[in-house]
């Protein structure tokens, strides 16, 4: 025998209080659980994955959306720049470097990037097997879209036109699996990399069989011209060396920046701005925005659920308070066997922070798991890379904060159990 | 000590309780031998159920001196009292006052646990055997009669093997059969566990029963 098997015995003997309590308590944990796992998760996604870009360039449009688009992968472009505009903000002295980015076709589902290998260097990614893709058409995959897909080396496919798995297909060139990239939770597992000018080849063919789609100037797409590489006065372009530098007609999506030093957060934004076909938006900037606009569903999220602690708290309270009634023979009993005041208190509040404590780990349980679900069965969750296995010290802030709760919820029950008149009540008149 | 005058096991002299400034309770000395039975009598109000609560130190007294063995239970402290009770005194109250949230035999294992004694399996075995409750061991207490809810308030009582066994009115509710019964059971238990026994009724029945009898 000991307090422990007593406080749960009595807990057993109000089965239905009991589990209203811990299934209140644990729903409101929950929902703070998987807000914990999930804002975490995302805050660290969104800044490992905005890590070493500090500007994006592209065309006018929604900043956000711009950085969705180029740094996050998951919005359209705002639309295209000219490739010798961006070689002028590559110029610019306090870039010290600039990654072009053609966006614009994907394979069920997955982006295909033209880029250059200094974009995949930003996550410090590395090949798993096979190589970085060297000529036109050959491409490295991410670790997702390799097991999704179910693609190897050597593996040809062609592209659909668009972002979306619907899009019109370019069956007339293939590309090919060169290489697979090691996992590295960023988005470059989701992606297919390849140089810009494959992307280029694709829309070039499109356009010359399929001109009514005209409209969808979205993508990048201009007319590659590889011969002029042969001329006498060829002066490549910095960004892509296959193209002469001042090409007046290709166009990328965007170009991502790094500065040269902290003057360039102050200049370039503006200057890039002031340029009449450019927007820049910092990626800095622009989550911070996407907290503050996440923040209102979350904040109204926590707001419901600490409505359920609270609620579940009261019903602790009341249920200890009510029962404290019926117990008081027992306690007066417990009394005269030999158990001082202190021994009743522990017992009440022994009741209140175990129904609390089974009530929050249940609860932690519960988020850990729907989270984890989530990411197995829904493939944005997978996609973004969020987990339910995942543990953040908070965590034990919970435990201890629901334990604290019980405390607190038995503590008026408690010191009533403490003033019991003991000789009152064995007497049958207290 | 000689044997024609033994040790006391209960000894109480010139006590006074009072509940209310305005009323005083005086109660008569009294003198309980080791493994000796007494009755306590006395009309309804005449105090006999505070001088039980005084000796078993669930009340502090106004003055006087309680002694049980060789400890004067007046000087000890709060804390200390409460382990004394545990471990020297058994309680029988008229209602049996069990805890219904647990079963017979977790109700018995309360008083080793809350005397801080170690429990001993065959200890309960015995007691529960002796009053006639072992298959009720695991049973509800809501499910038990009034009678064998009353022998598990005894066995409770007596597991700790008391030095004193403290019962108020552990017969007024129940028939003459049943009487007879409770008090035959009392009186063995007692005996057997070598008990000091006090008994405060106004149960006529009982008067034959004891032949130490104090009337308040
Ligand atoms: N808590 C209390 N507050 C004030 N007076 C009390 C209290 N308890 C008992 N009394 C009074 O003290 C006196 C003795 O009461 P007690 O309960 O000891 O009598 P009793 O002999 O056990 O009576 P009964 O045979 O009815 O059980 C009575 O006059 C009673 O009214
Ligand atoms: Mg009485």
């Amino acid at each position: 025998m000991n307090l422990f098997i007593l406080v749960w015995n009595y807990l057993k003997a109000r089965p239905l209080n009991t589990v209203l309590n811990i299934v209140l308590l644990s729903l409101g944990i929950a929902v703070i659980t998987i807000l914990l796992l999930f804002n975490n998760q995302l805050q660290q996604k969104i800044s490992e994955n905005a890590r070493g870009i500090d500007l994006v360039v592209g065309a006018k449009g929604s900043p956000l959306q711009l950085i969705l688009c180029n740094i996050f992968h998951i919005d359209f472009p705002t639309g295209n720049i000219k490739l010798s505009e961006a070689e002028k903000v590559a110029r610019n002295r306090l870039v010290k470097k600039a990654i072009p980015m053609a966006l614009g076709d994907s394979y069920n589902g997955y982006r295909i990037i033209g880029t250059t290998q200094a974009y995949p260097a930003i996550y410090g990614a590395e090949i798993a097997q096979g190589e970085w893709w060297q000529k036109n058409m050959e491409v490295t995959i991410g670790a997702n879209v390799a097991d999704v897909l179910q693609l190897k080396l050597g593996d040809g496919f062609t592209s659909q036109h668009g972002l979306t798995q619907d899009g019109h297909a370019h069956d007339e060139q293939k590309f090919v699996v060169k290489g697979i990239l090691k996992r590295s939770n960023s988005v470059l597992d989701n992606l297919i990399l390849t140089n810009v000018e494959s992307i280029w080849l694709v829309h070039e063919v499109h356009h010359e069989t399929d001109g009514q789609h005209e409209e969808e100037k979205h993508e990048a797409h201009g007319e590659a011209d590889h011969d002029h590489a042969h001329d006498a006065d060829f002066k490549p372009s910095s960004l892509i060396p296959s193209v002469a530098a001042g090409d007046s007609i290709k166009e990328i999506t965007s170009l991502l920046v790094q500065y040269r030093s902290p003057m360039g957060a102050i200049q370039m934004p503006r200057w890039v701005n002031g340029q009449s076909s450019l927007q820049a938006a910092s990626p800095a900037f622009e989550t911070a925005r996407l907290f503050s606009i996440l923040g209102v569903g979350v904040d109204i999220l926590k707001g419901f659920a600490y409505v359920l602690i609270f609620i579940s708290a009261l019903s602790i309270f009341i249920a200890l308070y009510n029962s404290l009634k019926e117990r008081k023979y027992d306690l007066a009993i417990m009394r005269s066997m030999g158990a001082a005041r202190s021994t009743l208190v522990v017992t009440i509040l022994m009741e209140g922070s175990v129904l609390t404590l089974m009530g929050s780990a249940i609860g932690l349980l519960f988020g850990h798991g729907v989270l984890q679900v989530m990411s197995v069965f829904v493939e944005e969750t997978q996609k973004a890379g969020i987990s339910g296995i995942v543990f953040y010290p908070e965590e034990w802030i919970i435990l201890v904060g629901s334990l604290l709760l019980g405390l607190l919820c038995a503590i008026i029950p408690a010191v009533q159990a403490y003033r019991t008149d003991i000789s009152k009540v064995l007497a049958g008149n207290g | 000590m000689n044997p024609a005058n033994p040790a006391p096991a209960i000894e109480v002299r010139n006590l006074l309780y009072s509940y209310t400034t305005d009323k005083v309770l005086r109660f008569p000395d009294l003198h309980v031998n080791k493994g000796g039975q007494c009755l306590l009598l006395g009309e309804s109000g005449s105090g006999k159920t505070t001088l039980l609560h005084l000796i078993g130190g669930l009340l502090k007294p106004g003055q006087g001196m309680i002694r049980i063995g060789d400890t004067d239970i007046t000087k000890l402290s709060e804390h200390k009292l409460d382990h004394f009770r545990g471990q020297h005194i058994g309680f029988v109250f008229q209602k049996n006052h069990l805890i219904t949230a647990l079963t017979v035999k977790k109700n018995l294992l309360m008083a080793p646990f809350l005397a801080g004694v170690s429990h001993d399996e065959a200890r309960v075995q015995t007691v529960l055997q002796e009053l006639g409750l072992a298959e009720k061991a695991n049973a509800d207490v809501r499910q038990l009669s009034h009678g064998q809810a009353q022998r598990v308030a005894i066995a409770r009582a007596v597991l700790n093997k008391p030095d004193v066994i403290l019962a108020d009115e552990p017969t007024s509710a129940l028939d003459d059969k049943n009487c007879d019964r409770v008090i035959e059971l009392l009186l063995s238990v007692a005996k057997q566990n070598q008990s000091t026994l006090l008994i405060a009724t106004h149960d006529q029945r009982l008067k034959s029963k004891i032949a130490q009898q104090i009337i308040l």
